[in-house]
């Protein structure tokens, strides 16, 4: 059972439409026993960093998700569930759960903010998670994108794709349990749930 | 790198989708769920459904209707009318959607746009602006679904809402609304030029090269067209494979 995490924030409903639509058993729950049961989390994303941290706190939810992902549970974090697991996120200036070392940044460029729209993932596939996490995913796919932040890991190596908006930035990471996206691969069309298909592969 | 958007836009009445010209004479365009799922299929990069009627009839979003679009689709799925408060955002996304429109609401409570984007993030607050030449170089807002004017300039309402927290804006011709003579590219440009946020621009395709010089003239970030799509004239495949080629960068 895969649970996508309720912390009153994000768009909890499109991505148990997807699973649903690729035969994965999910529940949407904010129950800590149901969190801890699971065999998989997933963080979604939508909101600020900031409402996001007090959601989660005030749910006693930051303790037990820092918990099970150090226990080596599956962890998927999409957009800003990427990026809630930082170090601190310049969006309101925030701590957030500091499993993943680094910082969540602005975008400082003459483009426009938020990045609204489909962009290109470039990845390296460096070694065998990254070709199963990128199967049947053509390098340079489009994949849909609404942020204004963007996260910078201290360790690059944990980075597997990359996209460019004035910058190049990480956008996909594996860190030993944890699989986060900046991209939505739920609202992804057909390459986004190739990708949440290969992520329940690799889990 | 970042592709533009072809949109389609579902404006939705009593649970049909329907089409008007500059915002009165509805015609039926039928079934939102089977439009919703023809367009993911044929490649639209988003979709825009709008309950053109729930302000002026005083009512809700009719929300059994976005759930149930938002199962059949795996694509962004924005929606508004009669938004007024976070707790109808909240019920919006919660049923589906991925990002909110204000329109009216926003204007009489700009409060209304700092909430939403406090509470969900700015990326999630689109400025719904509809606005009308008055005079050379001037567009006013109009309000409650196009039929007052509110007497204020079109740029300066995009500046504040912005400076408030609205993360997109769809700005909406209504000189050009279903005239199909082409998007109203110098207030499209004007906007654009005045703000540093994307733009959806809309109201006025009638033809394939509209496209085009929306993006190239107009610097929209997308385009958005209901009747062209909805009656067969264009499909999105043909204007994509045509702005390409023409070295528009969109998702094929």
């Amino acid at each position: 059972m895969i649970v996508i995490i309720d912390y009153g924030l994000g768009n909890l409903g499109s991505v148990k439409n997807t699973l649903n639509k690729l035969g994965v058993d999910s529940m949407i729950s904010k129950s800590i026993d149901d969190i801890e049961k699971a065999d998989a989390l997933i963080l979604p994303g939508v909101g600020s960093a900031k409402q996001g941290m007090k959601n989660l706190e005030e749910r006693g939810l930051d303790k037990i998700l820092i918990n099970e992902i150090k226990k080596g549970k599956p962890f998927l974090g999409i957009c800003l569930g990427m990026q809630l697991l930082f170090s601190e996120s310049e969006e309101g200036n925030v701590k957030c759960l500091n499993v993943i070392d680094g910082k969540v940044k602005n975008f400082n460029s003459e483009l426009k903010v938020p990045q609204i729209g489909w962009n290109q993932i470039k990845y390296q596939r460096s070694n065998i998670k990254d070709q199963r996490l990128f199967k049947d995913i053509p390098n340079n796919s489009s994949f849909y994108f609404v942020n204004s932040y963007y996260c910078l890991p201290s360790d690059k190596s944990i980075s597997v794709g990359e996209t460019e908006y004035g910058i190049n930035y990480c956008s996909v990471l594996i860190k030993n349990n944890i699989t986060a996206t900046q991209f939505h691969p739920e609202k992804s069309g057909q390459v986004g749930q190739q990708f949440i298909k290969n992520w329940i592969k690799l889990i | 790198m970042i592709t533009k958007r072809i949109i389609p836009c579902l404006d939705m009445t009593e649970g049909k989708v329907v089409k008007g010209i500059q915002f009165v004479n509805f015609r039926d365009a039928g079934d939102p769920v089977t439009l919703a799922k023809k367009y993911d299929e044929q490649g639209a990069d988003e979709l825009v459904f709008l309950d053109i009627t729930a302000t002026t009839e005083n009512r809700n979003i009719l929300l059994d209707v976005v759930r149930r679009t938002a199962q059949n689709i795996s694509i962004p799925f924005s929606v508004g009318g009669g938004i007024r408060s976070v707790e109808d955002m909240r019920l919006v996304l919660e049923n589906g959607a991925d990002k909110v429109a204000v329109n009216t609401g926003a204007f009489n409570n700009p409060k209304l746009i700092t909430d939403c984007a406090n509470y969900f993030g700015s990326q999630c607050v689109i400025l719904s602006l509809d606005a009308r030449q008055v005079k050379k170089n001037r567009w006013n807002v109009f309000i409650n679904g196009g039929t007052t004017d509110t007497g204020t300039s079109a740029v300066e309402w995009a500046k504040k809402a912005v400076s408030l927290g609205a993360g997109e804006i769809l700005l909406t011709s209504i000189d050009t609304d279903g005239m199909k003579k082409g998007f109203d590219i110098e207030l499209t440009k004007m906007i654009s030029k005045n703000v540093n946020v994307p733009i959806i621009a809309s109201g006025g395709a009638g033809k394939i090269d509209d496209f085009f010089e929306v993006f190239k003239n107009g610097n929209a970030d997308a385009a958005l067209a209901a009747s062209l799509f909805h009656f067969g004239e264009l499909t999105i495949k043909e204007v994509k494979n045509y702005l390409r080629n023409k070295n528009i960068p969109v998702r094929i």
